[in-house]
């Protein structure tokens, strides 16, 4: 391959800590891979699996989730919510013959924007080493191709 | 159909220099549904805001999505502008191309892309955005002060004074918590009664504060603005209407070595008592698991001695019912349980004893009449040795923080110890020393100084008695060798801990709490009064170990806050809440167990003759903080978020 592979990474995170991390990373000048694309959200209890699935499904090569630290959550519980459904569909994605490494977890502080920019770097780096996610085509094949027929 | 109106702006060079504009207006005018595509030096101008209110009255725009900088930045400048066009300011989204896009790429390329995606992503959001309205709540203006300590004091006072109406509600049987129990007040010898018991008096007799002593919260219901509080009256035995305080019971009653809590086991009170001399109200209480007639049905003699017949031996708790609005926590602290140290031999040798039985020993109030005196013998020692963080900064004990006050109230007691016993020798075991306020360097010098307090700094491993001398071994680092001093009386700077049952406490209030049973404020640095909850405040050393200033300081700030939520007859939320469908709610509750805010309540859908039809879950907008793991959580999607919808959300991702 002469060209390197540009993944398309859809990063899910909830407005008080990581949006606000990613902000930081702005307004201190870090630069950091232009892969990802935010989703604002209130919470990260507020990200349903459908939405990773869906983002999946529309040609996304990773998903990235970020919230508050453990106990930092501005909902209080929120985040604790996101990391046991994370668990749970963590598996389901094994099990649907997704590799789990093209979804990422982790915890961005409104404080974090050198981490967060880390973070941006690394996520990428790993999603592009995956290559392409190329079965999101079955999955199109799967859910909307009987519409089509 | 949708017209949406794109409003690209430049920022100066901050972002025009790393994304083309001209190529993304050009772009988005292309997209579905945008009829307005253009680009601005600075939108958040004065010329900019109204080229933008221009725009939406000339097309009659649907939605208004503006690219440039964060949403925490402008998006509450962009919503009022879309208000003053008369379109609803929450059809306005910000599409972050500043700080999420231009500062943190360098390929002018890919930053343009990026801004592309990004502002197609806000379109297809704000396509289906709803009109919200903000939330408007009532306000009873009551508040609820929860602890008589001096943050507590201070905050009804703060309140009542501003006209509010405050009820003040204290778990013993007098106001005053632990600042009633101490000598004199760090750095500036203040005798600590001499400046709270007047305060103490003016709540009692405050017009708009209703104290209630002896009382618990025993449940905390509602939201900001509109709580219901349930508060226990735990029995006295004593009819606080008509006891008129002369005491004659106290005299009389034949129980009189039960050790004294406010003494902290220095002095001895009877069974009917009040704590101190100056309890505010001056009303006593009968302990019941100390009184002879309770515990065998003969006695009474303190109804007998009591000639206007206040004491009711067959009083029951009562249960008060109370509308508030607003909630300041001053729940204060304890000190540790001494039991971790037994090195230091603390309950097993008598002249060991802890900070606050020091300032019992050394108040004119206390049991010595302001002697220090060894609670053995009753002598006065020539050598006292002072150990500092017993218990702070040590994670092995389970204190990891550090209790902020020892450094200056060991200080204090060194300087009481040398006025009081003039030949008599201090040594000071510390850490660090850490004196940061005002005059308060200034104090530990003076006892280092002036009154010949030896400090050692180092930490000490054991203390044992040999002779009739404490031996105390330690370590002189900066002399880097060990050091044992022969002592009279060992005084331990015990830790601050939260009340032991802090943690339930905060569970029945609904606020949050560290590691430790701390209090969490909101933001550490922006918000520290406010709790987790709205509507609930935070003062003293409920929320951290804090001096008297800083209590105060405090409790002053939670009064500030509610009276501003106050100062207005109802409360605008941000829409942002949760709604139920309750067609297709199955009643599975999930979404129950999920709220971290009980916000989530069952209602009952009724037939025509009334009877239930079914239950389903409903949100009662006041309470919903809007956090959304309700809506993730419902399995029959029955649930949503205004704001952030599942049909926004997925059009997002659709959008990438």
């Amino acid at each position: 391959m002469s060209e390197t592979f540009e993944p398309k990474i859809i990063a899910f995170v909830c407005t008080y800590c990581t949006y606000a991390g990613a902000d930081l990373a702005g307004t201190s000048r870090l630069k950091y891979a232009p892969n990802v694309r935010i989703i604002r959200l209130p919470c990260t209890g507020r990200i349903s699996p459908m939405f990773i699935l869906k983002a999946l499904q529309k040609g996304a090569d990773g998903i990235l989730i970020s919230g508050c630290h453990p106990g930092d959550c501005h909902f209080t519980h929120g985040n604790y919510h996101a990391r046991r459904r994370w668990m749970v569909f963590r598996s389901l994605l094994d099990f649907m013959g997704i590799s789990p490494e093209r979804v990422k977890f982790s915890w961005i502080s409104a404080a974090e924007g050198g981490k967060f920019a880390d973070l941006i770097n690394n996520v990428t780096e790993d999603i592009r080493k995956l290559g392409p996610f190329d079965q999101y085509k079955e999955l199109i094949m799967e859910t909307e191709a009987p519409a089509t027929l | 159909m949708a017209k949406i109106g794109v409003f690209i702006c430049h920022c100066g060079e901050n972002i025009a220099s790393k994304v083309d504009c001209t190529k993304l207006a050009a772009a988005i005018g292309e997209h579905p549904g945008v009829a307005v595509s253009v680009e601005y030096k600075y939108f958040c101008s004065e010329p900019g805001q109204e080229s933008v209110k221009k725009a939406i009255r000339d097309n009659n725009l649907t939605g208004v999505i503006i690219a440039a900088c964060s949403p925490r930045m402008h998006e509450a400048t962009f919503r009022k502008v879309c208000a003053e066009a008369g379109l609803n300011p929450y059809l306005c989204e910000i599409a972050n191309i500043r700080e999420q896009c231009s500062w943190v790429h360098n390929d002018n390329d890919m930053a343009t892309e990026k801004a592309m995606d990004i502002t197609r992503s806000m379109i297809e959001k704000v396509k289906r955005n709803n009109k919200l309205q903000p939330i408007e709540v009532p306000v009873t203006r009551r508040a609820l002060v929860i602890g008589g300590g001096v943050a507590g004091i201070q905050a009804a006072l703060d309140i009542a004074n501003a006209g509010q109406e405050v009820v003040l509600v204290e778990r013993e049987p007098s106001l005053g918590g632990h600042m009633a129990q101490l000598s004199e007040t760090f750095p500036t010898l203040d005798c600590s009664q001499c400046i709270l018991t007047p305060r103490m008096v003016e709540v009692a007799q405050h017009p708009k504060i209703r104290l209630l002593t002896y009382a618990e919260v025993e449940h905390v219901d509602g939201f900001i603005g509109n709580f219901k509080v349930k508060i226990r009256m735990k029995s006295r035995y004593v009819n606080r209407d008509v006891c008129t305080g002369c005491g004659d019971c106290m005299v009389k009653c034949p129980v009189k070595k039960i050790s004294s809590e406010f003494d902290c086991g220095l002095g001895k009170r009877t069974a009917i008592y009040t704590p101190f001399a100056q309890s505010v109200p001056n009303i006593p209480v009968i302990d019941k698991a100390s009184c002879i007639y309770f515990k065998n049905g003969k006695c009474k003699t303190c109804m007998k001695s009591c000639q206007i017949n206040a004491i009711n031996f067959d009083m029951q708790d009562e249960f008060i019912d109370l509308d508030i609005g607003a909630i300041v926590v001053a729940t204060g602290f304890q000190i540790q349980n001494t039991a971790g140290y037994g090195e230091y031999g603390y309950g097993k040798y008598p002249d060991v004893i802890t900070g606050l039985q020091f300032e019992r020993l050394a108040t004119a109030s206390g049991p010595t009449s302001g002697k220090i005196l060894r609670p053995s013998d009753g002598k006065e020692p020539e050598t006292v040795v002072f150990i500092q963080c017993a218990g702070s900064r040590d994670p092995s004990k389970g204190v990891r923080y550090c209790s902020k006050i020892c450094c200056m109230y060991t200080a204090k007691h060194a300087m009481l110890y040398a006025h009081k016993v003039h030949h008599g020798k201090s040594h000071v075991f510390y850490m660090d020393i850490r004196a940061a306020g005002k005059g308060y360097d200034e104090f530990t010098r003076r006892t280092i100084e002036e009154d010949d307090a030896s400090y050692v700094r180092g930490r000490v491993s054991k203390v044992w008695l040999e002779n009739g001398k404490l031996m105390v071994r330690g370590v002189d680092t900066l002399l880097g060798r060990p050091v044992t001093i022969p002592a009279d009386m060992v005084v331990l700077a015990t830790a601050m801990v939260p009340q032991p049952n802090a943690k339930e406490f905060a569970k029945t209030i609904g606020i949050a709490y560290d590691e430790y049973g701390y209090y969490n404020e909101a933001h550490l640095k922006l918000r520290p009064v406010e709790s987790s909850s709205a509507g609930v405040f935070l003062a003293g050393a409920c929320q951290s170990p804090k001096d008297i200033p800083d209590s105060i300081a405090q409790a002053s700030a939670s009064a500030s806050k509610v009276l501003a939520l106050f100062s207005k007859e109802t409360l605008e939320r941000e829409p942002v809440v949760a709604s139920t469908n309750e067609a297709t709610c199955a009643g599975c509750w999930g979404c129950v167990l999920a709220c971290p805010y009980n916000a989530i309540e069952q209602k009952d859908i009724l037939d025509r003759s009334g009877r239930i039809i079914k239950r389903v879950a409903s949100v009662n907008p006041g309470l919903c903080q809007g956090c959304g793991t309700c809506v993730t959580f419902c399995r029959s999607n029955s649930i949503d978020l205004a704001g952030f919808t599942e049909k926004q959300i997925f059009a997002e991702v659709m959008a990438l």
